[in-house]
């Protein structure tokens, strides 16, 4: 199985998600430099975290026009699986790929620390290897992850299930102060409607082995692996 | 070509929530400024354009606000184009 990680002037995850992708979850992956216009034979492309073209103007807005982000998007049509995470869900949503945007975070503050993450399902490729539920722990580290959409998307993200991670406390409960960015509904990470793109400010990538301080993040690498064994590579 | 100067204001729209303005608000409240209310923080985006006429200029500023300079998801914004001032010769 081969994955890509594609990298950005700015992107400072990208090492992170390399390392998670090809030494806990078994990927061959590479790096892929922005300018590249050829993304064929990528079972799975993952955006990384970082400060893509300084954050200039918005969060996200400058790396959409990146030649690879050409084969993203018909990647993203023929439903290879793709995971945008901080910088990379700011991408994805600039993009289009996913509906909304990225607001400053409220009370303006950069929160760098680690959250608790209800899955809300289970049934997608992301998340088949966790538990209905499951309460995940990983780190988040932004300044604009105040996820915004006007009312109608978010009753369509809702009502299709396209919500796969709210914050929420040691409960699970998804209170304002488990909260960390002022997302309507806790929103931490959403897929589009056929579900092979997900995007999420969470860090899976920084919680893939204990030495990190937490594992939860290796169940998104494990959803996935299983994923793609289970159908035809291409 | 002309020369024309673009001036690109970019603003929230009015129903998103808008966390600087809202902490520019209560920092002019904690200055002594009570009277304020509403405060809400845009940009603006200027810039020199060569074009062929100030038709084409709007046309193009119009295309670079909704490709680039805004997001229509959460923003607005408004484009004013003028013809430059060309300095007389020395």
């Amino acid at each position: 199985m081969k994955a890509c990680v594609i990298v950005f002037p700015g992107s400072n995850c990208d090492h992170d998600a390399q390392h998670a992708l090809s030494e806990v979850a078994g990927f061959q992956a590479d790096f892929v430099w922005h300018a590249e216009t050829d993304l064929d034979g990528y079972d799975l492309i993952m955006i990384p975290g970082g400060f893509s073209y300084g954050d200039h103007l918005r969060s996200g807005a400058v790396a959409r026009f990146a030649a690879a982000m050409g084969p993203v998007q018909e990647a993203a049509r023929r439903g290879t699986p793709i995971l945008g995470v901080c910088n990379g869900f700011q991408v994805l949503l600039e993009a289009g790929l996913l509906p909304g945007a990225m607001l400053r975070n409220a009370g303006l503050e950069f929160r760098h620390d680690w959250v608790g993450l209800r899955t809300e399902r289970t049934d997608t490729i992301f998340t088949s290897a966790c538990e209905p539920g499951q309460l995940l722990r990983m780190p988040i580290a932004h300044g604009d992850g105040n996820y915004y959409a006007d009312p109608e998307t978010i009753a369509e993200l809702e009502g299709e299930g396209r919500v796969l991670f709210r914050y929420c406390d040691e409960a699970g409960e998804t209170t304002p102060e488990a909260n960390p960015n002022g997302s309507i509904n806790n929103i931490a990470g959403i897929t589009n409607e056929r579900g092979n793109v997900l995007g999420m400010m969470p860090h899976p990538e920084r919680a893939s082995e204990m030495i990190l301080g937490g594992d939860d993040g290796a169940q998104i690498w494990r959803s996935l692996v299983a994923h793609l064994e289970a159908v035809p590579v291409g | 070509m002309n020369n024309y100067r673009v001036k690109v204001t970019v603003r929230l729209q009015p129903e998103v929530v808008d966390p600087v303005g809202a902490t520019v608000e209560a920092s002019l409240h904690s200055l002594g400024f009570e009277g304020v209310s509403g405060a809400r923080v845009g940009k603006v985006v200027e810039f020199a354009l060569a074009a062929g006429s100030l038709a084409e200029a709007e046309k193009d500023a119009a295309a670079m606000s909704e490709q680039l300079l805004a997001n229509p998801v959460i923003e607005d914004h408004e484009i004013e184009v003028t013809e430059a001032v060309t300095r007389a010769p020395a």
